[in-house]
């Protein structure tokens, strides 16, 4: 699996109407580097972590994934990344299996269903539509979902929400994986204590700025 | 007091000359051979009709301009452009409207120049409506400037309805067939209008400028070094 | 590109059969428009010639509803994102749309047809090839500005009178063209005229299936 290159964000500002979501946030992502983000709601975690997702256009600055930018070649990079959002891009009408499926046909990948929703912790054989699942039960299947891929940049957002603490070790153990393949991570979450075992650095945001950054074992 | 801008001097002259080529229009140039002082409205019907077109083709052209460079200048001339075009298509039904009871009998029939000007009407209405519904100016821009371009498709369409299929309405007249003193008043009539449309498509440019600079962002703080 | 279509076609098909209700919920809702404009007509015979027309009001009204359902889908989890991001070239997910929108017509369409025999009294004594093409034609002519309009409705949060305000006036020459030569063709065309309404049907439909899937990319993605 092709390593990840750097990811250099440069001056990237982002607003919503005349609000700056993400105002002037400039860093660096070495290849494999693991970094949370975290900060109150509202700091412009998961703004910066859709612009990375190229969900959103930066409106100042940019970011480049090695030395292109991302915005223009976005068409290139998207099969490499993997972006675990607050929504969780599932079709409620199709069942767990057909979710996969039909993620895997659309992106023109190979998935085995069964492997992957068992890896989540999910019965693979329940035929049920997604809406009858339960709110912990969407999450794990959306993660199943985002490993279809084999990304070289991981980025979720705030993904130990809605899940027991068995569904949040889930997600720290699939995480440890993808990473030792040398994937880059970001992760945003507003309770740092769970991130902090798969994250060596933590940037801290307030008002779409980082006020504070260094490694995970040191946030105040 | 400040400057006069260059479109109300424009939009004077241009009201002036209605108002000299309607005096001419009804009282000055000859009656039409065949429909008598009823055919004095074909002095403000065609022009009304012509620029009309015309205004939805500025708009499709200021909409391409906006998708193909994002420039905000375009969105708000295909945003002054539309509105007036609108007012114009109206004005078009209105007085053909009127033209018709006399010559046909009817107020309205339907009729191939009809329809196609009506649809051409309600789907650049509807574009109106889309940008009223949507707040975020970025996607307003894009999405009216989609619509723009797929509701100016029509606009041949109109143009060429009577030559296309069989329509009660007169096919286009070719220029010498209308005689001399007639020709002065219809281009005085259509040059005043082209003179009072720029004045207001210009005007309400700014109005659609001065909206969005009210919007525009709360300037970006300076970058923090932790 | 074609792969992708077909993919997304497929997964719009595999929602609707998943979720019967909504194709029958729509038949349904077609076939309340016919019976209750039965009423609305001043006798059997009027109503025999109207057949054709009222077809297609009922078709055109029915659109709005499946049109909406189609995005919905896409908007409860955000899925039309997701697509975007995965990626899925942005004309795929139109095309794979907007065919799977004009078969669920198409499907309503030919369930309506025998009821008009029934309750119309109608007929077909011209050719059913052709009468099949004018169902085809038309209903793919809502199919591709409707998904357009959808797309950029469905992001326009609280709007669901929007899309018919938008893609209404945009199809009546369209509406027209197939409701014109759906009676035509029901009376046996005495006078030939058929085929140019056919001829304007399949030139709408090509103008606007190539200009609304050049836009689609742009009207579902930021920036």
């Amino acid at each position: 699996m092709p390593s990840p290159p750097t990811i250099h964000i440069d001056s990237l500002a982002r607003r919503f109407g005349p609000r700056w979501a993400v105002a002037r946030v400039t860093m660096e992502l070495p290849p494999g580097a693991s970094c949370m983000l975290t900060g109150a709601n509202g700091s412009g975690k998961s703004t910066l972590l859709r612009c990375l997702a190229t969900a959103l256009k930066p409106h100042e600055g940019g970011i480049r994934f090695g030395n292109r930018d991302l915005w223009a070649h976005r068409d290139e990079i998207r099969p490499k990344i993997a972006y675990l959002a607050h929504q969780l891009h599932l079709y409620d009408d199709l069942s767990q299996r057909d979710n996969i499926d039909v993620w895997a046909r659309m992106g023109g990948l190979s998935a085995d269903a069964d492997a992957l929703l068992t890896r989540v912790g999910l019965d693979p054989k329940r035929n049920d539509p997604v809406r009858a699942l339960s709110a912990g039960m969407k999450r794990r299947l959306a993660l199943a979902r985002i490993l279809i891929k084999a990304p070289e940049l991981l980025l979720l957002d705030e993904p130990f929400g809605a899940l027991d603490p068995d569904g949040r070790q889930l997600v720290v153990d699939v995480v440890r994986e993808i990473q030792n393949r040398g994937t880059t991570l970001v992760l945003a979450t507003h309770l740092p204590t769970s991130a902090i075992h798969i994250c060596d650095r933590a940037v801290v945001m307030e008002a779409g700025q980082i006020i504070w950054h260094g490694p995970s074992g040191d946030l105040p | 007091m400040s400057r006069l801008k260059w479109e109300h001097v424009v939009g004077i002259l241009g009201l002036l000359g209605m108002i000299g080529g309607h005096y001419a229009g009804l009282f000055v140039a000859p009656p039409e051979r065949m429909m008598g002082d009823v055919g004095r409205i074909f002095y403000v019907h065609v022009p009304v009709a012509i620029l009309s077109m015309l205004m939805f083709s500025v708009s499709g052209l200021a909409a391409f301009g906006y998708l193909m460079s994002g420039r905000m200048g375009f969105d708000w001339l295909v945003e002054s452009t539309v509105e007036v075009g609108v007012m114009l298509s109206t004005l078009l039904l209105i007085l053909g409207s009127v033209w018709a009871r006399p010559t046909w009998g009817v107020w309205w029939t339907w009729d191939p120049r009809l329809i196609t000007a009506t649809v051409l009407l309600l789907t650049f209405v509807g574009v109106m409506l889309l940008r009223g519904a949507t707040t975020n100016p970025e996607k307003r821009a894009t999405w009216s400037s989609v619509a723009t371009l797929i509701a100016w498709v029509n606009v041949p369409i109109t143009y060429k309805s009577v030559q296309w299929w069989r329509s009660l309405h007169q096919i286009q007249t070719p220029q010498d067939a209308i005689s001399e003193p007639m020709r002065i008043v219809y281009y005085e009539n259509m040059i005043a209008m082209i003179l009072v449309l720029v004045w207001f498509v210009a005007w309400r440019w700014r109005i659609a400028k001065a909206t969005a600079m009210a919007e525009a962002p709360e300037p970006l703080p300076a970058e923090v070094s932790p | 590109m074609i792969r992708q279509t077909l993919s997304v076609l497929r997964k719009e098909l595999l929602v609707e059969w998943r979720d019967r209700s909504r194709i029958s919920g729509l038949f349904f809702f077609a076939m309340a428009i016919v019976i209750l404009m039965a009423f609305a007509s001043p006798s059997e015979g009027v109503l025999k010639q109207q057949a054709g027309g009222i077809l297609w009001i009922g078709l055109l009204l029915a659109s709005t509803r499946s049109l909406d359902q189609s995005f919905a889908t896409e908007m409860e989890h955000g899925a039309l994102e997701g697509l975007m991001l995965w990626p899925v070239d942005p004309r795929a997910v139109f095309y794979g749309k907007a065919l799977a929108n004009t078969l669920v017509l198409l499907m309503v369409a030919l369930a309506i047809v025998p009821l008009l025999f029934g309750m119309y009294g109608a007929e077909v004594r011209g050719s059913i090839p052709v009468l099949l093409g004018f169902l085809v034609f038309g209903c793919a002519a809502i199919g591709a500005p409707g998904t357009l309009f959808g797309g950029i409705v469905a992001q326009a949060r609280g709007s669901s009178v929007l899309l018919p305000l938008l893609l209404f006036p945009l199809v009546i020459p369209a509406v027209l063209a197939a409701a014109k030569g759906t009676t035509v063709v029901m009376e046996g065309d005495p006078m030939g005229q058929g085929r140019s309404w056919l001829g304007l049907l399949v030139a709408f439909n090509a103008v606007h299936w190539s200009l609304s899937g050049l836009f689609f990319g742009r009207v579902v993605e930021d920036g």
